[in-house]
């Protein structure tokens, strides 16, 4: 039951992670009043992230101190159409974030963009290797927005985040060492890139000797003291290795809460009120107009806030389970291919390879920055012929050596026991010896992987979890499985005394018991028609123009990259479209 | 002078025409405001979470606690019913309209040289434009006897015997000497600098109330809840004489500059006042500033680094237990060089709160943390953690002593009874400190 309604106000953003502080900067500084809903607590660099408490990997990565725990909300998963799902009771695959940041408070900080490319997957493929290259199946599309639309947010996101990096070229022109396979930037990165960790100097030697082109990757981890565009300040990183799963104590890794919310704050059309779940968006009569959200507060109170423009900028999936809850738009169906709400739900697809050295080769795995290392990306995108290959997709393969932490880190060969004497002893033996070599692959969209609401499990305020029914697909076991051979064979040239490979078998099963990465997307994605999408190119729902949903939900299927920079520029364009066009002529930019 | 009057006057004329005298007040409430903000009314009247200038704040005094009042018009518990007389009395003389005298901690003698056009202006913001709150007055937790209030008259007497004549002021010419005289005039007068940057006697007046009193004035050394307020003179025991003026001025209206960042006392001074504070006055107070020569016996030479033990450091050598907890605890911002990466985090070599005799601010900061004041121009609010529950008094002890005598720096050698005392005068302080 409703108990009272906040004041109108002119916009509502649902989610307080990078997609809600940039919309609330851009809309503030458009003129607008903005209330943004957070569900979780208030954070900041202090006290979260506070020296030394912060780095203390047993309560953040082992108790998952600053992650949604399932007992506030979660989702069940099923493999297929004919299982049961059951809940995700433990934290493990992916850990979705909460609390004021989100995400972004707790990311590693690789900052890339995309590859053109893959903003037109389907035309490209067609186009490069034929109609019949596609399976039936794999339900991939464009995204209806250009990489030289986006270049712009590409670059500014940039000089907000101050993130590290060498270009390759800039406006046409070769300038550096950087990723061959960049499409043209117009400008520098911001900050130079981060120095190389011994690890990845190895490896990029080693990538060199075997015919491809080794790039230090994009890191929103500041390689030097930084005050971006809003005189928000960067301190120096000091590769601690405290990045994924933490707050940055020495302000150096891009957050929400360190980039932009400290010249939010200061902003009087602002409000950020935190500990408020969003329950549903309403509509008026007609179902076309959004005309504000219901959330609950701490204390259990429901209120009402209107507004004339509502943002949904929550975590991946719950942008698209916001919308099947408020029954906006056509929930999809697996069985028709009709609807749009929940349809083409991807993940990452990842595979390692781990070196064992001798005694005498310290690699110090402690040292470590989340976004700092080396990648190819000669298999990454369209990067190389897939005619003879037979699947779409690929992977950067990196080394990113984020900072082995005490716990976490006790990499051994294989064969080694797993607990005892002799498990100790290998873990000692080899500590100081390991380097690991990653693929992030893409995951393309099928058929029958998608979102819905769970008839089983319902939440404490009643409402019916979010289900993910979600498999491997042939396609991309085939392309983790030849990107990985290639892996391997840089590892081998780096000379260890051991190899171990994980990587997938044809047949295996989403496996949710262990951590593989929390880049989720779709759901509810962006394209050029409201048949095969949810919103439109500028992140506008196509049935409900006030209502905007940006996120990695709207990424039509899966990148190489990791999502945030091509996230926060979405946003940056989302955000253009309303102050430019839609705040003139409120309606739909684009006519269906 | 014209350059800024003349749209001024148009303004005047504008408003004359439209709507008389009521845009006229209204001006004079804007400008009093600003006064407000050179005055930095709020550091003392405005308690922490409470109501904006309805006092409530506990100011400590070595007899016990004092509270500032309620300046906010509501008529029973501020200064709702008092004339511009009764306000001006106070201002000048420190005598309140009942007739008792006030502690000097309201900083009387410095306020008494402002001229009547701000104190005009001031009584107008403060009457008119500031929200009425109901909030009475605490009384000091002073005990009684000590608490009566006639010895202050007699204090008032002997220490500030003369209320008149207000400095000439609010020239805006940007000729070097005018901008010297505004600046004298905004340091000396609503600034109160010396409330805190000028030693007192033992009775706690200020040893200098001007620049002409002579070189005592604004030389620092006196304490104000446990934090040492440094030289603002150019000296090098924590003084100015590095700093060039646009230093200064980078440093007041951000909070932080390349030699250093506010902490403790200061915070609130740059988050009221000097942040908020224009351009050209920050200037003037900057021009002043270094007008200042140094006290006697004290030498004016700039800092010079010295790398010796940056080079230790770097090798892997600790020269003491201090070195080994720097590098342990602090090197991460600070660096090894003691560089640290200005604008961000303080450079700790040549910065002047490690020279000189007391190092009370250096053990404070590390007990306590900081946090720096989120303003317009440097939004960020970057913090400093408490050490206060990671290191003991040894530790903090030998860390002050290592920092004050590395890179160059020629600060004190501290003991653990020295910290212990900080660390018992501090216990229920807010940290990080300034938050």
């Amino acid at each position: 039951m409703v108990s009272r309604s906040e004041k109108h106000t002119d916009v509502v953003i649902v989610g307080f992670g990078w997609v809600g502080a940039i919309m609330a900067r851009e809309l503030t500084q458009a003129g607008l009043n903005v209330v943004a809903l957070e569900r979780g607590p208030r954070r900041d660099t202090w006290p979260q992230g506070a020296y030394p408490s912060s780095i203390d990997e047993l309560t953040h990565n082992t108790r998952h101190a600053l992650f949604l725990q399932p007992s506030q909300s979660t989702v069940t998963v099923r493999h297929r159409e004919s299982d049961v799902a059951a809940p995700y009771r433990q934290l493990a695959a992916f850990l979705p974030g909460t609390g004021v940041g989100g995400a972004g408070l707790h990311w590693s900080g690789c900052h890339w963009r995309i590859s053109p490319a893959e903003l037109r997957l389907r035309s490209h493929y067609e186009e490069r290797y034929g109609k019949d290259f596609i399976p039936q199946d794999m339900t991939i599309q464009d995204w209806g927005v250009s990489y030289e639309e986006l270049e712009p947010h590409f670059a500014f996101a940039e000089s907000v985040f101050g993130t590290s990096g060498q270009a390759y070229k800039v406006n046409g022109k070769i300038v550096g060492d950087g990723n061959p396979f960049d499409a043209d930037r117009s400008t520098p990165f911001p900050l130079p890139a981060m120095k190389n960790t011994y690890s990845a100097e190895l490896y990029s030697k080693a990538a060199a000797e075997c015919g491809y082109h080794p790039f230090r990757i994009p890191s929103a981890n500041a390689s030097q003291a930084y005050t971006n565009p809003y005189g928000c300040q960067m301190g120096a990183c000091t590769f601690c290795g405290f990045c994924s799963g933490y707050a940055c104590y020495n302000y150096s890794k891009a957050s929400p809460n360190v980039n932009i919310f400290p010249a939010l704050e200061r902003e009087s059309r602002f409000e950020l009120r935190a500990e408020c779940d969003v329950l549903k968006v309403e509509t008026d009569s007609s179902g076309k107009k959004a005309t504000g959200v219901i959330y609950r507060t701490s204390k259990g109170e429901e209120v009402r806030q209107t507004a004339d423009i509502v943002i949904l900028a929550s975590f991946a999936y719950n942008n698209p389970y916001l919308l099947l809850l408020s029954r906006i738009g056509q929930p999809y169906d697996p069985k028709t291919g009709e609807g749009t709400v929940g349809r083409n739900f991807v993940y990452q697809n990842e595979s390692g390879v781990t070196l064992f050295f001798g005694q005498d080769k310290f690699t110090n795995p402690f040292i470590g920055a989340g976004g700092n290392g080396v990648a190819i990306d000669d298999f990454n995108a369209d990067n190389f012929d897939h005619g003879p290959l037979g699947f779409v997709g690929g992977a950067p393969i990196w080394v990113n050596q984020a900072g082995s932490k005490p716990i976490s880190s006790a990499t051994v060969p294989k064969g080694t026991p797993q607990w005892g004497a002799h498990w100790k002893k290998a873990v000692k033996d080899n500590f100081q010896h390991t380097i690991s070599i990653h693929a992030h692959g893409t995951n393309m969209a099928f058929r029958d992987c998608y979102l819905s609401l769970d008839p089983t499990y319902s939440d404490t305020a009643g409402r019916p979890l979010l289900r993910i029914t979600f498999n491997w697909h042939d396609n991309d076991v085939k392309m983790i499985r030849y990107v990985t051979d290639r892996m391997a064979d840089i590892g081998r040239a780096m000379k260890p005394e051991s190899m171990s490979i994980e990587t997938k078998e044809f047949g295996e099963e989403f496996d949710l018991r262990h951590y593989q990465t929390t880049h989720i997307a779709g759901g509810a994605i962006m394209g050029t028609s409201p048949k095969d999408s949810v919103v439109n190119r500028y992140l506008q729902h196509w049935e409900v123009p006030n209502l905007f949903v940006i996120g990695s939900s709207a990424f039509p299927q899966g990148i190489g990259y990791n999502p945030t920079g091509t996230v926060a520029a979405l946003a940056y364009w989302s955000a253009k479209a309303i102050r430019e066009r839609y705040l003139k002529s409120p309606g739909p930019m684009v006519q269906a | 002078m014209k350059r800024r009057l003349l749209p001024v006057l148009a303004g005047a004329i504008c408003v004359l025409q439209s709507s008389g005298a009521y845009a006229d007040n209204a001006d004079l409430i804007k400008r009093g405001a600003y006064v407000a903000v050179l005055g930095d009314c709020e550091a003392c009247h405005t308690a922490h979470d409470g109501k904006y200038l309805a006092g409530g704040l506990a100011l400590q005094s070595p007899l016990g606690a004092i509270y500032s009042t309620n300046i906010t018009p509501d008529r029973n518990t501020g200064i709702g019913t008092w004339s511009y007389d009764d306000f001006v009395r106070l201002m000048r003389r420190g005598i309140r309209k009942d007739g008792s005298s006030v502690y000097p901690a309201m900083p009387y003698p410095s306020y008494s040289k402002m001229t009547d056009e701000d104190l005009q202006a001031l009584y107008a913001y403060l009457t008119q434009g500031v929200a009425p709150v109901s909030l009475k007055n605490r009384a000091p937790d002073i005990p009684w006897l000590l608490s009566a209030r006639w010895p202050l008259a007699i204090w008032r007497l002997l220490f500030a015997p003369s209320p008149a004549p207000p400095l000439p002021s609010a020239s805006y010419d940007e000729t070097p000497d005018a901008l010297v005289e505004r600046g004298r005039y905004l340091v000396e007068g609503p600034g109160h600098c010396g409330s805190c940057h000028t030693p007192r006697n033992l009775v706690l007046a200020e040893k200098a109330q001007t620049a002409t009193d002579g070189p005592k004035y604004l030389s620092g050394g006196f304490i104000v809840d446990n934090w040492v307020a440094p030289s603002l003179r150019s000296d090098d025991v924590g003084g100015l004489v590095g700093w060039t003026s646009e230093d200064i001025v980078a440093f007041l209206k951000t909070g932080r500059n390349r030699y250093g960042a506010t902490f403790g006392a200061m915070n609130g001074v740059i988050a009221h006042s000097t942040s908020l504070t224009n351009d050209h006055d920050l200037a003037a107070i900057a021009a002043f500033l270094k007008t200042l020569g140094p006290p006697p016996g004290v030498s004016v030479e700039t800092f010079r680094y010295d790398d010796a033990v940056s080079r230790q450091l770097f090798a892997g050598k600790m020269p003491s237990e201090g070195a080994k907890i720097y590098v342990d605890r602090c090197a991460a911002c600070h660096r090894t060089d003691g560089r640290g990466y200005p604008g961000v985090f303080p450079p700790l070599a040549g910065n002047p709160v490690l020279q000189g005799p007391d190092a009370t601010s250096a053990a404070h900061i590390i007990l306590s943390g900081g946090r720096l004041p989120g303003v317009s121009a440097a939004p960020s609010s970057l913090v400093m953690g408490s050490y206060r529950e990671v290191l003991d008094d040894q530790q903090i002890a030998d860390l002050v002593t290592f920092l004050g005598q590395s890179w160059g720096n020629h600060g004190a050698a501290m003991t653990a009874p020295q910290v212990a005392k900080i660390r018992q005068a501090t216990t229920d302080e807010r940290r990080p400190a300034g938050d």
